[in-house]
């Protein structure tokens, strides 16, 4: 069967030859106009003048737009309707979009839109947490609290009770592909827009609402993107809308991607976020209670700000059962980009905050903190479905019935040979004045299912040839995860048939209508039960057909092999095919799925959010240098369940790819914006995502073997976030690595620059 | 516009084009080659990397910060030329799909065209040939893999036939000896001198400047000499960063890990010596370690030629010791320093820019400190020396007692700046650390991260 196949990528070869097509790549006529935003420079105030004119009279400039020049909708949120795609003369950060221009070249248009004069008044603007609260600058009417039990009183009780502060920055996606739309006019006003985008629906109807034309006359297709990690989710409203509008005023193709200076300047990225914790707890470390109130700087307008947090909530958690929690978030709305979805959703910043107050509390007892991780794990999934596990429910009232930790931990200190390697570094770092190693133990439970319940459906058109050949198509988007490989191997399982029969298409909302972004690790759940449906249909036609033709029932009719046996006649599955287009019967069907059993709400913070779980364990191993701080990372072991995995390479290519970015995160990714907003660190020179020798020297990674006990497609779980969030073990053993200069806790802060490090160092030395 | 001559893809193509047209453009837009991807245009992320053969060999090159007549008499290929005639895959290729090295993909033409280089030249340190491509997606994992299983693998044919010469006439402002440049210079005292465009490349595609007059300087053979004297080595001011990591190796092996590290592969093929001392940058990596060395800095101003200790050429902030009409043509460092050591501080350890360069050369006779060179870069506006150090450091003994003793000179000689790369108060605090570490380095002791392994 095509599915638990390492199958490599449908576009390796392409990608590898250079013929494989992003947005930039496709061939667009003489006429097309290429497109520039002009952007604020200041932080925050009102455009008192603009002097555009040396920007008309540029060489290769056709058009200047403000905001007045709109003639529909100037808005690129997705929802809340406060994101102007040009500026209405107010301006809430530096980067954002003033006026545009069209030109004859993309180069025309970018030297033409640095030739503004713009006057603003400036006022002081809200850059900080702290200036935020002080201000009462936030989205939503105040925080949000979430409880489980009487907090307080088990503080109030506690044998032992620490507080602490963790603060984490955010960061930059850094796809290689930058943000990039085209459009083409067509008849009537209505446009084609090709776009680099995890939500092509959206695109749709942004744009729709940018010509003032309902979404029917908006086809948006996505063959695939330069990566995307959630900046690709709404982050590509603007530039479509942008092309949209000035195809249909000028009837000319026209093109926009953002260099990517302007594009980190512009664009959302991953919240930072400060927490306060407050743990009650016992000899054991057992948690007993946990306060944490989360703040985080959700840029200058809402885009996803709410949902994230929302996750942020939803990951304090973790991996452990907490007998009483009270979650308090702050939304903060700042003058600086609008932070948007993020591989992991708030997830990881969640999770961060609970692993570290247990890395603190081992600290503050002395013991080791796997042992404290694993005395506050949740129960295992084999005691609660026998009944009898007691509590075992979240600090959201949803019971946790699928808890695969215990196991996973065990089995992973055994290949990675944690106590003696625990033991064989402390005798070095004994030896060893300058150079220090550590090592650090993250796991992860995460939740799968969009918060947003109505957002968990998907849809999918498959077609059979007379020839036997297979069209497929469904709403997921393809940014390199493999998603589109995925639901193939699905498509092909269904009909027995070898992947090569199945032909991958481009996202198409004129195909598959109403989709939900590409996002929330969802992609292959989703769009695998979807595309399963619609094959399921035709080839229950087929079986009818063919068992009646034969003599049989349907039952009799066996796919598989690329072979169809019907009874005791067998044929290949091209000849099915042709038989059944001859006796009339539609070939053609689509399907759709809805995530079963959820509940959710979000104001109460009760109820199902999450479809199941999905889990990881991790054990890396580090070195730092006492005198500079400078750090690497020497080895990883990663134990990761995806369930029974649709394809194992794939997924393997996940957890790789998600720790190396999540290491990232909390490492050498920083993002300093200056006292004037001025973020200084735009580009690859100054923002530094890891690099080939960054990963780990020994890196080993294997998936848990198990299937989801819930009916997902093939009993896979989803891959794309959960593994990111063991990056977090990165940072924990650089904790560990300080924590063995001196007496104090390292109270490391991500990222765990060589400055922090060598701060923490001078801390625990008192 | 001239019209430069160059092999793309086997084939000879003669192009007109502005001085500072860049090769990535005129792949992309004018020739339709769309395969080399545009990922930042300043060459930090190998996304529009390509193979150049010239007389120094194959090397890989960023194309979005190399300028059309830099090409002229070379070789290119770019990812849509690695497929043999009959369209099969090069073992780079197929590996690279074996072993699941591409996801999103976009940054695969890159990387196949470094690996490819690599390949061509027999390499397996592959960290260091990929250093400068940045993948999001894969954490470089299976990339790996598929550069380990293509090692083995023989070179196809058709790649190698980059090697022929390619006939092209001299052009206008691309001077072919020193004598010719400095002669053009002094009657060009306002134009641009470019020699690798690792930074002048960046003028044009990130500050979109109009740069009126230009002089290419790479087809000048005899600024690229290297002479190996009795004590001492005259590096010309066209030697790249590649060509000078090779000649350290030898001589001062501190000093080539540090190049290692400089930028990357792709850019150290490009980037001159000269140009990085010319530059003036006070985050440029070569002046202080130049400057522990004790080098002497050659400059010409047509006929007319001076030498000076390479620290006098560093004046203030954007000002260097040069006069209009002059130019850096070499530099002269001493063959045998045993004592230099250069540490190079950076939020990641791979092609990214010094927070602080820290150069060490202090000699002991006798227990005691005969002299002391120590100078840094990222501390002030410019590459500078730690004389008030220094000075306490000579005539005393070479202990830890010492080193602590004068380590309270450093905020004397100097004030960093806060800024993205590091605060003050840890620039501060790392450059004394150097020499705490330096202490440690030369009596044994093991200081160096990258040396250790799980």
């Amino acid at each position: 069967m095509s599915v638990a196949k390492s199958l490599p990528h449908d576009s390796g070869p392409l990608h590898v030859s250079g013929v494989a097509r992003y947005i930039d790549d496709i061939p667009t006529p003489a006429n097309t106009l290429h497109l520039a935003f002009g952007l604020s420079t200041v932080a925050r105030g009102r455009i008192t003048a603009m002097d555009l004119s040396a920007v008309r009279s540029a060489a290769g400039v056709v058009m200047v737009m403000t905001a007045e020049d709109m003639p529909f909708a100037n808005d690129a949120s997705p929802a809340a309707h406060d994101e102007p795609i040009l500026s209405d003369g107010t301006v809430h950060h530096v980067g954002q979009q003033i006026f545009l221009v069209a030109a004859t070249s993309h180069h025309a248009a970018r030297r033409a839109a640095r030739k503004a004069k713009i006057t603003y008044a400036e006022e002081a603007p809200i850059l900080t947490i702290e200036q935020a609260l002080a201000g009462n600058s936030r989205f939503e009417e105040g925080p949000r609290v979430w409880t489980k039990g009487d907090v307080d009183a088990a503080l109030k009780a506690a044998p032992h009770r620490l507080q602490g502060r963790l603060e984490m920055g955010g960061q930059e996606h850094f796809y290689l592909e930058s943000q990039a739309a085209l459009v083409f006019p067509q008849d009537n006003g209505d446009v084609i827009v090709h776009s680099s985008t995890q939500h092509p629906t959206e695109i749709q109807h942004k744009v729709a609402e940018a010509i003032g034309k309902p979404m029917n006359a908006v086809r948006v297709e996505t063959r695939r993107m330069g990566g995307g990690f959630g900046g690709k989710e709404s982050q590509g409203n603007a530039l479509a809308c942008a092309c949209a509008v000035v195809a249909s005023l000028t009837g000319r193709p026209a093109k926009m991607r953002y260099d990517r200076d302007d594009d980190m300047t512009i664009t959302g990225k991953r919240h930072d976020f400060r927490i306060d914790y407050d743990v009650a707890y016992d000899d054991r470390g057992r948690v007993l209670g946990v306060d944490f109130t989360q703040y985080t700087r959700g840029g200058w307008a809402l885009d996803l700000t709410i949902p994230v947090a929302d996750r942020a909530m939803l990951h304090a958690d973790n991996a452990y059962l907490l007998p009483a929690a009270r979650i308090t978030s702050h939304r903060l709305k700042t003058n600086t980009q609008s932070a948007t979805a993020y591989r992991g959703f708030g997830g990881p910043q969640g999770i961060f905050g609970i692993e570290r107050v247990m890395d603190h509390v081992a600290h503050a007892l002395g013991l080791d903190p796997i042992e404290v991780r694993k005395v506050n794990y949740y129960q295992p999934m084999a005691k609660v479905r026998a009944g009898g596990a007691g509590d075992n429910s979240t600090p959201y009232g949803m019971e946790v019935r699928d808890f695969l930790l215990h196991e996973m931990t065990e089995k992973l200190l055994g290949t990675s040979d944690y106590a003696r390697r625990k033991a064989e570094i402390a005798a070095w770092n004994a030896k060893s004045p300058i150079l220090k190693r550590g090592i650090g133990f993250s796991p992860v439970k995460f939740g799968i299912s969009f918060t947003l319940t109505h957002l968990n459906q998907a849809g999918a058109l498959v077609h059979v040839y007379q020839d036997g050949s297979i069209h497929l198509n469904h709403g997921g988007t393809e940014m390199g995860q493999g998603l589109f490989l995925k639901v193939a191997q699905v498509a092909a399982a269904r009909f027995g048939v070898d992947v090569s029969r199945i032909k991958i298409t481009a996202t198409d909302t004129a195909k598959v209508p109403n989709t939900s972004a590409t996002a929330a690790s969802s992609g292959s759940d989703l769009n695998g039960m979807a595309t399963q449906a619609a094959c399921d249909t035709i080839r229950e036609r087929m079986a009818e057909c063919l068992a009646t033709l034969h003599q049989t029932t349907p039952d009799k009719v066996i796919f598989a092999d690329d072979r169809v046996t019907v009874g005791a006649t067998e044929m290949d599955f091209s000849q099915a095919a042709m038989t059944c287009y001859q006796n009339r019967i539609s070939l053609s069907a689509t399907g759709f799925y809805k995530t079963p059993d959820l509940s959710w709400d979000r104001i109460a913070g009760k109820g199902r959010p999450f479809f199941y779980f999905g889990h990881g364990a991790a054990i890396t191993e580090v070195v730092i240098d006492t005198l500079t701080g400078e750090n690497r990372i020497l080895r990883a072991d990663i134990l990761h369940d995806v369930g029974a995995s649709l394809n194992p390479a794939i997924d393997k290519g996940q957890v790789e790819g998600a720790y190396v970015q999540g290491a990232g995160w909390l490492t050498t990714e920083e993002l300093v914006w200056d006292d004037k907003g001025r973020l200084r660190t735009h580009a690859p020179s100054t923002y530094k995502i890891p690099a080939c020798s960054d990963r780990p020297e020994i890196f080993n990674v294997d998936l848990w073997d198990g299937e989801n006990p819930e009916a997902t497609i093939y009993r896979s779980k989803a891959v794309g976030e959960p593994p990111f969030n063991l990056g977090i073990s990165a940072l924990l053993a650089l904790s560990d690595a300080v924590a063995s200069c001196g007496a104090g806790y390292p109270d490391l802060h991500g990222p765990a620059t060589a400055e922090r490090v060598l701060a923490a160092v001078k801390r625990v030395r008192g | 516009m001239t019209e430069i001559t160059f092999l793309l893809n086997g084939e000879t193509v003669r192009v007109a084009a502005e001085p500072t047209h860049t090769l990535l453009d005129w792949l992309r837009e004018d020739r339709g080659l769309t395969g080399t991807k545009e990922g930042c245009n300043e060459g930090d992320c190998g996304a529009c990397t390509v193979v150049v053969t010239d007389d120094l060999g194959v090397k890989a090159l960023n194309a979005c910060i190399l300028f059309l007549p830099q090409l002229h008499g070379k070789a290119v290929r770019t990812v849509e030329g690695f497929k043999g005639p009959k369209g099969e895959m090069h073992p780079v290729q197929q590996a690279m799909i074996d072993h699941h090295g591409s996801q999103c993909g976009f940054c695969t033409p890159g990387f196949i065209s470094s690996m490819i280089a690599g390949h061509q030249q027999g390499r397996s340190d592959h960290d260091v040939v990929l250093a400068g491509n940045l993948c999001r997606c894969t954490g470089y994992a299976p990339i790996i893999r598929a550069a380990e299983a293509a090692e083995a693998a023989e070179s196809p044919s058709w790649v190698g036939d980059d090697s022929a010469e390619v006939p092209a006439a001299p052009l206008a402002f691309a001077p072919e000896t020193e004598d010719e440049l400095a002669a053009w210079v002094e009657a060009n005292p306002d134009a641009t001198l470019i020699a690798g465009a690792t930074d002048v490349g960046l003028w044009v595609t990130k500050q979109m400047r109009d740069l009126k007059k230009v002089a290419f300087l790479n087809r000048c053979a005899d600024l690229r000499e290297i002479a190996i004297g009795t004590d001492s080595i005259r590096i010309g001011a066209g030697v790249t960063m590649t060509q000078l990591r090779e000649l350290l190796g030898v001589y001062h092996p501190s000093y080539a890990e540090m190049v290692r590290r400089y930028a990357s592969e792709q850019v150290r093929n490009a980037a001159t010596i000269g140009g990085n001392i010319a530059n003036g940058s006070p985050i440029g990596d070569n002046p202080p370690a130049l400057i522990a060395l004790g080098a002497t800095l050659h400059l010409r101003k047509g006929a007319a030629r001076r030498d000076l200790p390479i620290e006098d050429f560093f004046l203030d902030y954007g000002k260097q010791d040069r006069q209009p009409g002059e130019f850096v043509s070499g530099v002269t460092i001493p063959k045998s320093a045993p004592a230099l050591r250069v540490y190079k501080l950076s939020k990641r350890f791979d092609q990214d820019i010094s927070a602080v360069l820290g150069a060490f050369n202090v000699t002991i006779e006798s227990g005691k400190v005969a002299s002391a060179r120590i100078a840094f870069g990222g501390m002030a506006g410019i590459p500078k020396r730690a004389a008030h150090v220094e000075a306490a450091l000579v005539g005393k003994p070479w202990s830890e007692a010492t080193v602590e003793a004068v380590i309270g000179g450093f905020p004397k000689d100097f004030q960093p700046m806060t800024d993205m790369r590091g605060s003050a108060a840890y620039r501060l605090e790392a450059a004394q650390n150097m020499l705490r570490r330096y202490f440690a380095d030369l009596s044994g002791s093991a200081v160096n991260v990258l040396e250790v392994h799980a």
